[in-house]
C-alpha cells in the first residue's frame, strides 16, 4: 500500500493557514494556540518516520511518485533517506519552539505572523523530501518569500535592507540552478533525481567535463550562498541581528541546512569529477569560513550578531565534512547540520529570552545575569557549551565526526579546522563570561525576572535534546550509515562510468584526483533505481 | 430565407469571433446617443456580453477548423489559443473599467465599442493567413488602441501618450507594410504559408534567400517589434503606458502583444523558417537589449504605473528567449508565457487603476505604504501578481519563465538563457520594492482607502486565481499551448 505519511508530513502545516484565516485578528490567544497545536501534530506525526524507516536500506523510503506536469515530465515525486530523515524531524521539532519562543513577543499583526511560519515549514519541508528537481526548486524558493516578510515586517531597525538583502542574494543563487536544472533536464531528459542517478550510474548520460564543472558551479553557488560558505556569508549576520528570535531560530535552524542538504543529495551525487576537482578550493573556503567567522564572532559587541558568526564557522565545519569525501566525515557533516539546528537554535532562543526583557542585544547592556536570572543563565552556559562542543553534548560527535574523517583524507585540513573549535571555546565563553559573570553593571539589570514557566519549557526542551543527541548518537548515525555509504558508492559509479567512456587523456585526469575508498562498505546490495518509463 | 452555400458556413465559423465582435460594437455605437449618461454603464455589461459571446464564437471556430475567405483567414489550434487570450484580456479589462470610467467621469459606449474592435483587430491578426489580412488586424487593434489612448481626453499625459503612440505606431505599420511589400516583390506571394514554399524553392535554385525577403523581414521586424515592444523599438511604450487610462494599459500590455507575437511566430517560423540563421541573431540581440533597458530602467522607477510599463519591456525580452529558440516547444512556451503574462499583467494593471483613486493621482511607490494593513486582501492580490512578474514558483510568471528557458537551452542557446535568468533577479529588486512599501512601511494617514467595486474584484479574482492554476495546475493550458504551436506548422 503506497504511504502518503510524506504528503501529510509536508502539507499539514498549510491546513493550519486557513484554520487561522477564519480567526478574529485581535483573537491573539487562540491564533497562538492553534498554531502550536498545528505544529505539535505536525512534529508527533512526523515521528511515525522513525517507525516506519529502514536503517538497513539505502535507497529512498515512504516513496511517493504521481505524475504532476506530465507533459513536461515533472512529477511529484517524495521520498526521505537516510540523509533527510533528521532534517525533517529537525524542521518538525524547531517550528513548535520557534512558535513558543514568539508567544508574548510578536503583539502586531500576530494571525499572519504564525501563517508565515506554517508555509516556511512546509516550504523546508518540501525541499528536504522532494526528488524531482523542479519540485524542489519550487519549494526552494517558498521558503524565501515567507521568511522575507518574517524579517521585513516583524524585523528589528534596519529589518528592510536585512530582508532585500537576504532575498536578493538567495535569488542570484537559485536562478542560475534553475538554468542548471533545465540544462541538466535536456541532457538527462528528466526530472527525476533517481532517474538521473541511474542514468549516470549507468553512463547512459555522460556529462562532458566542462559542462559537469558548470552544472555543479551552478548547483554549488546556490547552495553556498544559502549555507553561507565564506566569503558569500554577508547577507546572513544582517539577516539574523534585524530577524525576529522565531525567525533567527528557523533561519540557523534549518534554512541554513537547505544549502548544506543540496550539496549532498546534488552536487555530489550528480557531478562527482567536478566534486572532486573543486574539493581543494571549497575545503580551503570552508576552512577560512570556520576560522574567519569564530574571529569575527569573538569581536562582535551585538549578541546576536556573535551567534550569527557562529552559524558561519560552524557550517563551515559542515562543509567541509561533505568534501572530505569520508563516510565518517560526511555522518558528522549530517548529524553536526543536526546539533547546529539544535544549539544554535537554542542559544538564538536564549539571545531572545534577554532581549524580550530588555530590547538590546549590545553585550555591554548587560553583565552579571547569573544574580536577577540564575535560572535562565544557567541554561544558557549548558547551550553554549553545547555549542562550543564540550563532550559527551550533541556539538561535539558532530565536529569529532567531521575531523576524523577529514583527517583520513586531509591531515592539514583537520588540522586548521581543529582551531575552530578553540576559538569557538573562546568567542562563546568570553560573550557569556561578560554577560552573565561580574556584577551586575545596569541598574536594570537587577531586577530582570528569571525564567518564566514558558521559557522553561523551551529551555528544558531543548536541554534535553542537546544531551539526548549528546549521548545516543548511534541511533541517528546508525540510520545515516547505509545512505552515506551509498552515496560515495554512487559517486565512484558515476566516475567510473564517465572514465570508461572517456579518451586515454581525460581518464589520466580524472585518475590523478585523490579518489576516496569507501570506509566500511555496505556488503549489503544498495538497490539501484527503477527508471520510469 | 436565405440559404448560404456550406463553405459560407465555414467562412462564417472561422470567423465568427470577429464577427461577433464587431456586431457588438456596431450596436453600442448605434445605441450609443440613446442611452442617458446615467445608464451608459448597460453598454458596458452589454460589451461585456460580447465578449462573452466572442468566446462562443472561439468555439464555434474550434468545431470547425480550416482556411476560410480564400485562404485569407486560418482557424487553426493556434488561432485559437491566442483568440482565447485576447478575448479573455478584453473581457477582464472591461469589467475593470466601469468603476474606472465613472471614477474618471468619462463614462462612454463608445470606449467599450472601441475595445471591441482593438479586439476584432486582435483576432484577425492571430488568425491571419496572408500578410495583407494581418495588416488590417494590425491597423484596426492599431487604431483602436491610439484613441483609447487617449480618452481621459482633459489629462495632458492622456493626450501625450494618445499622440506619441499614433505618430510612431504609424510609422511603425509603415514599415510592415514596406515589408510586406518587399517580400512579395522577391516571393510573388503574400501567403504566409506559401512564402515558405517560395523561399524553398529560391534556395533551391539560387542557394540562398534573396536580400530583397530579408530586408522584407528585417522591415517587419521592425513593424511588429514597435507593437509588441522590444528594444530598440520600446521608447514610446512608457510614456503611452504611463499616459493612458490604466485599464486601456492593462488591455494594450496584454492584448496587442500577445496577437502581435502571434503574427510574428507565423511569419518567422512558418514563412521564414529556413531563414532561421538570418532572424536568430536579431531576436537574441534584441532579446538581450529589451531585458537590460526594461530592467535597469524599472530600476530607478519610483512611479508604480510606469515601472510596471518597463517591466512589460523586461517580459518581452523574456518571450523573445522563447522565440529566438524558433521550435515547436519554443512557440508552445511563448504562449504559455503570453497567456500567464496577460493575467498577471492585466491583474497588477487593474490593482493601480483602483489605488490610483480620481485623476490617476496616487501612483507613487510612497502611496503604497502600508496597503497591506489598510486593504489586506487587495495587498495579497497585488502581491501575488507581482511576485508572478518576478517569477516565484507556484505562480504562472514562474513556469512561463521556465518553459521560455527550457525552450532556449533546447535549442542550445546557453548564454541568452544565462542572460535572461540574471536578469530576472534584477527584476526582483523593483518588484519586491512594491511590497516593501506595501508591508514594510508605515502607512500614510490621509489616505482614505475606497471601496472594491464586486466587477473588479471578480476581475482581480479571476486573474489571481489563473495566476495560481497557471502556476500550480498548468498541464491543461500547457497542453493546448503544443497543440496550437503543432498546428501552425500543418498544412
Amino acid at each position: 500500500m503506497p504511504s502518503h505519511l510524506l504528503t501529510v508530513i509536508a502539507f499539514l502545516p498549510l491546513l493550519g493557514v486557513p484554520a487561522l484565516l477564519l480567526l478574529r485578528s485581535d483573537d491573539h490567544t487562540w491564533i497562538r494556540r492553534i498554531a502550536l497545536a498545528v505544529s505539535l501534530a505536525e512534529f508527533a506525526i512526523s515521528l511515525f518516520l522513525l517507525r516506519g524507516f529502514d536503517a538497513v536500506n539505502a535507497g529512498y523510503q515512504f516513496e511517493e511518485y504521481y505524475d504532476w506536469i506530465a507533459r513536461a515530465n515533472i512529477h511529484y515525486h517524495l521520498g526521505v533517506d537516510g540523509i533527510s530523515l533528521f532534517l525533517v524531524l529537525l524542521t518538525t521539532f524547531l517550528t513548535p519552539l520557534a512558535i513558543l519562543c514568539s508567544w508574548q513577543a510578536i503583539q502586531e499583526n500576530v494571525k499572519g505572523f504564525f501563517i508565515a511560519l506554517l508555509v516556511i515549514e512546509t516550504a523546508m519541508i518540501g525541499v528536504f523530501v522532494s526528488l524531482d528537481l523542479l519540485l524542489f526548486f519550487f519549494f526552494w524558493e517558498l521558503t524565501l518569500i515567507p521568511m522575507y516578510f518574517l524579517i521585513g515586517i516583524w524585523g528589528h531597525g534596519r529589518r528592510i535592507y536585512a530582508a532585500v538583502k537576504f532575498i536578493l542574494y538567495t535569488m542570484f543563487g537559485s536562478i542560475l540552478m534553475l538554468v542548471a536544472i533545465l540544462w541538466l533536464y535536456n541532457l538527462a531528459g528528466t526530472f527525476d533525481l533517481p532517474d538521473i542517478q541511474a542514468k549516470l550510474q549507468t553512463g547512459m548520460v555522460l556529462l562532458p567535463a566542462r559542462t559537469e564543472l558548470l552544472l555543479f558551479g551552478a548547483f554549488f553557488l546556490a547552495f553556498a550562498i544559502k549555507v553561507p560558505l565564506f566569503p558569500l556569508h554577508t547577507w546572513l549576520p544582517d539577516a539574523h541581528t534585524e530577524a525576529p528570535t522565531a525567525g533567527s531560530v528557523i533561519l540557523a535552524g534549518v534554512m541554513l541546512k537547505l544549502g548544506t542538504y543540496g550539496m549532498l543529495r546534488f552536487c555530489l551525487p550528480l557531478f562527482p569529477d567536478a566534486s572532486h576537482r573543486m574539493a581543494p578550493l571549497i575545503g580551503v573556503l570552508a576552512i577560512i569560513g570556520i576560522v574567519y567567522g569564530a574571529m569575527v564572532a569573538t569581536v562582535q559587541t551585538d549578541f546576536k550578531r556573535l551567534v550569527a558568526y557562529t552559524s558561519v564557522s560552524h557550517l563551515g565545519f559542515v562543509v567541509l565534512g561533505i568534501f572530505a569525501f569520508s563516510t565518517i566525515s560526511i555522518q558528522g557533516a549530517i548529524f553536526q547540520m543536526l546539533s547546529h539546528g539544535v544549539s544554535t537554535g537554542a542559544l538564538f532562543l536564549g539571545v531572545g529570552m534577554l532581549y524580550d526583557r530588555r530590547h538590546t542585544y549590545e553585550i555591554k547592556e548587560y553583565g552579571g545575569l547569573v544574580n536577577p536570572m540564575p535560572v535562565l543563565m544557567s541554561f544558557f552556559l549548558f547551550i553554549a557549551l553545547s555549542s562550543l562542543a564540550l563532550p559527551p553534548l550533541n556539538g561535539f560527535i558532530g565536529e569529532f565526526l567531521i575531523l576524523i574523517g577529514t583527517f583520513q583524507n586531509h591531515h592539514a585540513w583537520a588540522a586548521w579546522a581543529a582551531s575552530g573549535a578553540v576559538l569557538s571555546a573562546i568567542y562563546l565563553l568570553w560573550a557569556y563570561q561578560r554577560v552573565g559573570f561580574g556584577e551586575v553593571t545596569v541598574e536594570k539589570n537587577r531586577s530582570l525576572p528569571d525564567a518564566s514557566g514558558r521559557e522553561g519549557l523551551i529551555l528544558v526542551t531543548m536541554a534535553v535534546a542537546i544531551i539526548f543527541m549528546g549521548v545516543a548518537s548511534p541511533l541517528f548515525t546508525r540510520r545515516m550509515q547505509s545512505s552515506t555509504d551509498s552515496l560515495l558508492q554512487q559517486m565512484d559509479r558515476v566516475q567510473s562510468a564517465s572514465r570508461r567512456q572517456a579518451t586515454p587523456e581525460l581518464a589520466g585526469k580524472v585518475a590523478g584526483v585523490a579518489l576516496v575508498p569507501s570506509t566500511n562498505a555496505s556488503p549489503k546490495k544498495i538497490s539501484l533505481r527503477r527508471v520510469q518509463p | 430565407m436565405i440559404s448560404f452555400p456550406s463553405e459560407q458556413i465555414g467562412n462564417f465559423h472561422r470567423l465568427a469571433p470577429e464577427i461577433i465582435l464587431c456586431a457588438f460594437g456596431i450596436v453600442i455605437m448605434v445605441a450609443d446617443p440613446f442611452v442617458q449618461a446615467a445608464h451608459k454603464r448597460a453598454l458596458g455589461w452589454f460589451a461585456f456580453i460580447g465578449t462573452l459571446s466572442g468566446l462562443v464564437g472561439v468555439h464555434l471556430m474550434a468545431h470547425d477548423p480550416g482556411n476560410a475567405y480564400s485562404d485569407l483567414i486560418r482557424a487553426d489550434a493556434f488561432s485559437i489559443f491566442v483568440h482565447g487570450l485576447v478575448i479573455g484580456a478584453a473581457a477582464l479589462a472591461i469589467l475593470g473599467s466601469f468603476n474606472y470610467l465613472d471614477q474618471e467621469n468619462i463614462q462612454r459606449g463608445e470606449y467599450y465599442a472601441l475595445v471591441l474592435f482593438a479586439t476584432a483587430g486582435m483576432g484577425i491578426l492571430a488568425g491571419a493567413n496572408e500578410l495583407v489580412t494581418a495588416f488590417i488586424g494590425l491597423e484596426m487593434s492599431s487604431i483602436s488602441t491610439y484613441v483609447l489612448a487617449g480618452f481621459r481626453r482633459r489629462a495632458i499625459e492622456s493626450n501625450e501618450a494618445s499622440l506619441k503612440y499614433f505618430v510612431l505606431g504609424s510609422f511603425a505599420t509603415a514599415f510592415f507594410l514596406y515589408g510586406i511589400a518587399m517580400v512579395y516583390g522577391a516571393t510573388g506571394t503574400t501567403r504566409i504559408d506559401l512564402i515558405a514554399g517560395a523561399l524553398q524553392k529560391m534556395i533551391a535554385d539560387q542557394g540562398q534567400i534573396a536580400s530583397l525577403a530579408i530586408l522584407g523581414l528585417a522591415l517587419m521586424f521592425v513593424g511588429l517589434g514597435f507593437k509588441v515592444v522590444v528594444a530598440p523599438f520600446q521608447v514610446y511604450a512608457p510614456d503611452v503606458y504611463e499616459g493612458a487610462p490604466t485599464p486601456v494599459t492593462a488591455l494594450l500590455a496584454s492584448g496587442p502583444k500577445a496577437a502581435t507575437f502571434a503574427v510574428m511566430l507565423r511569419i518567422f517560423c512558418v514563412s521564414f523558417g529556413s531563414a532561421g540563421n538570418f532572424w536568430f541573431w536579431a531576436v537574441w540581440i534584441s532579446a538581450v537589449l529589451t531585458m537590460i533597458v526594461g530592467n535597469f530602467a524599472a530600476l530607478v522607477q519610483t512611479n508604480v504605473k510606469r515601472m510596471l510599463a518597463y517591466s512589460s519591456i523586461a517580459h518581452a525580452g523574456y518571450i523573445l528567449v522563447a522565440f529566438a529558440a524558433g521550435t515547436d516547444i519554443g512557440i508552445a512556451a511563448v504562449l504559455f508565457y503570453l497567456a500567464a503574462y496577460a493575467l498577471m499583467k492585466i491583474g497588477a494593471f487593474l490593482v493601480i487603476a483602483h489605488l490610483g483613486q480620481q485623476g490617476e493621482k496616487r501612483l507613487e511607490i510612497t502611496d503604497y505604504a502600508g496597503l497591506g494593513s489598510r486593504q489586506p486582501v487587495l495587498a495579497i492580490c497585488f502581491s501575488l501578481f507581482l511576485l508572478s512578474l518576478l517569477g516565484l514558483p507556484a505562480t504562472g510568471g514562474f513556469l512561463g519563465k521556465f518553459f521560455a528557458f527550457q525552450a532556449a537551452l533546447d535549442s542550445k542557446i546557453v548564454w541568452l538563457v544565462v542572460i535572461a535568468a540574471i536578469n530576472s533577479v534584477i527584476g526582483a529588486y523593483y518588484y519586491l520594492r512594491v511590497i516593501v512599501a506595501m508591508y514594510f512601511w508605515e502607512p500614510s494617514k490621509e489616505y482614505v482607502p475606497s471601496r472594491v467595486a464586486p466587477t473588479l474584484a471578480f476581475a482581480l479574482a479571476i486573474a489571481a486565481v489563473g495566476t495560481l492554476y497557471l502556476g500550480i495546475l498548468p498541464a491543461r493550458v500547457l497542453y493546448l499551448a503544443k497543440v496550437a504551436a503543432d498546428s501552425i506548422y500543418l498544412r
